[in-house]
């Protein structure tokens, strides 16, 4: 019996496992999810920290930076386009779904790059705060729609209204964001910073199915078949009312900060798994949609994997939370 | 359907009650001895059967409640019926087992038939007399606790004051009293405030087999809580913690799923509790919280971690092979593909608390001897359980040269398994359930 330890695979074993508890009978068992979303988190931590270990070698070897600064920008469909994974302030609404397949239709190059705004191109060169040094960018993507090279599952900002981001930038800089855990990535001359988007109004759960307004509190929606209390309707409708704006359901991300790590080793427990798990406002139709805006992409197995990991953030979420 | 999901023997051993998927209860009697038949004692015959819990729908919430037993519990014996507690995911009830020799004859205004009689016939009175009839055993439900339990309920556990029991599901453990089924009072809750921050959930639960006031509850984090009901009302903070530190260097993607105990059972005695998590069984002192007293590798120590190691003598975790660790990362990566690795075994002491046992893979069981830390392992299989027969035990190799009798690792049949084993109170007679048989075994008298 063997089996490969791949850390992608083991992400995708353990994303299929969680889609598919949603139909087991007897209702979603929050033990078993709980146990898959930390193998899932092990597996992500050592995928993003070989990830960034590999940047971390590029850098090295373009000590400019140059190239690694570019951001492939995916020319916004129309202004304001939310990115999947920020359910900003703004509705989601068509232009959601225009950035979600504009950054959907990346996939197909390796680098699924979502737009966080609608910015002008050169805000869309600032650092974004970004998250996670898992989703931190490989290095050698160059140009809009470069990513030849991109690591799979790179989600980063271009651009972002953060009112207060945007600070002026050396041009050695690369940001990535973590969609997921909204934790902002700085690698500037091979030395790294983190900081986390505070008041990003991105932070909020990624909705990318979210066509529609969000489900009213106490909604039931036919994704989360195990919900169990109805009290935490409150929390489901959240994400989709609140998650919109940018809801309190998610915790802020200066909790989210604290959980990143670079080393795979001895992930914190504090808030390990609170951006695994939370009532996820579009199950899975996210990747569905996503998948469906793919369908012009060759996708293969490999491209799917990277797909998942690219809507990792979206999928992480996808557990359980009553 | 008929998979078995619980066994449990009552307080004097003489039954037996499993409880299955499809939410049926069979209770088996031990036969007495007689003169006709002196061979025949300790054989376990079927005593009652009835349908416990019915497969249910939570229309509010879209939600299929299985009807699978998970936990029965028998309570000490007061008259001369018999009570269990018998519980799926949302529902403990209350089960009378009653016996029933005779029956009422000569009714005054009924026929025998139940149909009523003319008044002009009945001329006399007529007085009932009790006539001796087969023996037919009655299951009723007595009393039905329900909603109290939004996650799914694994454990119930009836306290030493025979009037009060738990029942616990993922982040709760309420207390309910017998006689009350309209309200339950909840003694744990590590809900987090926002589930995001959920980190453990509750495995299993138990009341202290003496002292009513103490229980302990398991984590999914391989750690045990006790907590003292004297305290306070709620018991979220816990009187003392059990817990191994864990070993860095055995670190792998599943190490969290691998420590996640899976039962936890008292010593007879109440000194001691036993808990169960994938690869080993541990024994922890009441007294102390740092460590376990004895740890038992369940698997063979070569099964699931060090197949391959070329090093005959590798029993410890810090093997510097690393075919072994990718053997053991590769094989616990299959189980979890397949979902074995989520297996709850449970486990038990017998009566004197002697010897512990707990099921495996491929219908084998295990015994630990804790004086003597002899292991023995045994099979459950058609085959080797002729009547009578004493059963051989097992041996699973691991290295290249099998030898006679032995089993490979590599043919390990990881759908066979044994998650349920019951020992009797007082005499060496165990029960195992593999998967949809159950066997017992006796220890052979000469």
């Amino acid at each position: 019996m063997e089996c490969t330890l791949d850390a992608q695979s083991l992400i995708s074993i353990s994303l299929r496992k969680i889609h598919s508890s949603r139909a087991q009978r007897g209702g979603i068992k929050l033990h078993k999810n709980l146990l898959v979303s930390y193998v899932l988190r092990n597996a992500r931590q050592l995928y993003l920290s070989e990830r960034y270990a590999e940047l971390y070698r590029r850098q090295q070897h373009y000590p400019d930076g140059a190239p690694l600064l570019a951001m492939p920008a995916c020319p916004p469909p129309a202004a304001a386009a939310p990115p999947e994974l920020a359910a900003l302030p703004l509705p989601a609404d068509t232009q959601d779904r225009e950035a979600r397949s504009c950054g959907a239709a990346r996939g197909g190059a390796e680098l699924l790059e979502v737009p966080v705004c609608a910015v002008p191109p050169e805000l869309q060169r600032a650092p974004c705060r970004d998250s996670s040094p898992g989703f931190y960018r490989a290095a050698g993507s160059a140009g809009p729609g470069g990513g030849g090279s991109a690591a799979p599952g790179l989600l980063y900002a271009a651009g972002c209204d953060f009112a207060s981001g945007g600070a002026p930038h050396c041009s050695s800089r690369t940001t990535v964001l973590d969609l997921d855990t909204h934790v902002v990535t700085t690698v500037e001359n091979g030395y790294l910073h983190q900081d986390c988007c505070s008041q990003c109004p991105c932070c909020c759960q990624p909705a990318p199915g979210l066509a529609s307004p969000p489900p009213a509190p106490g909604t039931k929606r036919k994704y989360y078949p195990g919900q169990e209390e109805e009290e935490e309707g409150v929390e489901e409708g959240e994400p989709g009312g609140g998650g919109v704006a940018g809801g309190p359901p998610f915790a802020p991300c200066t909790k989210r900060a604290r959980f990143e790590e670079y080393s795979a080793e001895h992930p914190q427990d504090s808030s390990n798994i609170s951006n695994l798990i939370s009532i996820f406002g579009s199950g899975f139709t996210g990747l569905v949609s996503r998948q469906q805006a793919d369908s012009e992409q060759p996708l293969n197995g490999q491209l799917c994997s990277k797909q998942a990991l690219a809507s990792l953030g979206a999928w992480t979420r996808a557990i359980v939370a009553f | 359907a008929d998979i078995i999901s619980t066994v449990e023997f009552n307080y004097t051993g003489d039954l037996l009650a499993t409880g299955d998927k499809g939410g049926r209860v069979v209770i088996f009697q031990r036969e007495q001895e007689t003169k006709g038949r002196p061979l025949s004692r300790g054989e376990y015959n079927v005593y009652s059967t009835f349908q416990s819990h019915e497969p249910e729908f939570d229309y509010l919430k879209s939600l299929e409640i299985e009807e699978k037993i998970n936990k029965i519990r028998w309570l000490p014996q007061q008259n001369a019926a018999h009570f269990l507690l018998s519980t799926n995911d949302k529902t403990i009830k209350l089960w009378k087992i009653s016996e029933r020799d005779k029956r009422a004859e000569g009714y005054n205004l009924k026929d025998e038939d139940g149909r009523l009689r003319e008044r002009f016939r009945v001329t006399e009175l007529r007085v009932p007399t009790l006539k001796p009839m087969d023996l037919m055993v009655e299951a009723s439900p007595r009393r039905t606790f329900a909603n109290a339990h939004t996650y799914h309920i694994n454990s119930i556990s009836v306290n030493s004051d025979c009037a009060t029991y738990l029942s616990a599901d993922d982040l709760r453990i309420n207390l309910w009293h017998l006689e009350v089924t309209n309200r339950s009072f909840n003694i744990v809750d590590i809900k987090p405030a926002n589930m995001e921050e959920l980190t453990e959930v509750i495995t299993a639960a138990e009341f202290h087999p003496h002292h009513c006031n103490v229980l302990v509850y398991s984590s999914s984090k391989g750690t045990i809580r006790l907590c003292d009901m004297r305290s306070a009302a709620l018991c979220d903070r816990h009187a003392k913690f059990f817990e191994e530190p864990e070993d860095p260097s055995s670190r792998s993607f599943f190490s969290e799923i691998i420590s996640s105990i899976s039962d936890v059972k008292f010593s007879h005695s109440g000194r001691y509790m036993m808990t169960r998590d994938y690869l080993s069984v541990k024994v922890w002192d009441l007294n102390m919280e740092n460590r376990p007293v004895e740890t038992y590798q369940v698997e063979h120590p070569r099964v699931l971690s060090r197949a391959s190691c070329p090093r005959p003598v590798c029993v410890s975790n810090a093997c510097p092979c690393p075919q072994v660790h990718e053997y053991l990362r590769s094989k616990l990566c299959s189980l979890y593909e397949n979902d074995c690795i989520f297996d709850k075994f449970e486990c038990c002491w017998n009566g004197s608390d002697s010897t512990i046992m707990t099921g495996s893979y491929n219908n084998f069981f295990r015994t630990f001897e804790r004086s003597t830390r002899r292991d023995t392992t045994l099979e459950a299989s058609r085959e080797s359980s002729k009547p009578r027969a004493v059963l051989k035990p097992r041996k699973v190799c691991t290295s290249g040269k099998r030898k006679k009798d032995e089993i490979s690792v590599d043919s390990l049949d990881f759908n066979k398994k044994i998650l349920h084993t019951a020992w009797h109170p007082m005499e060496n007679i165990i029960a195992v359930a593999a998967t949809n048989n159950l066997y017992l075994f006796q220890e052979k008298v000469n």
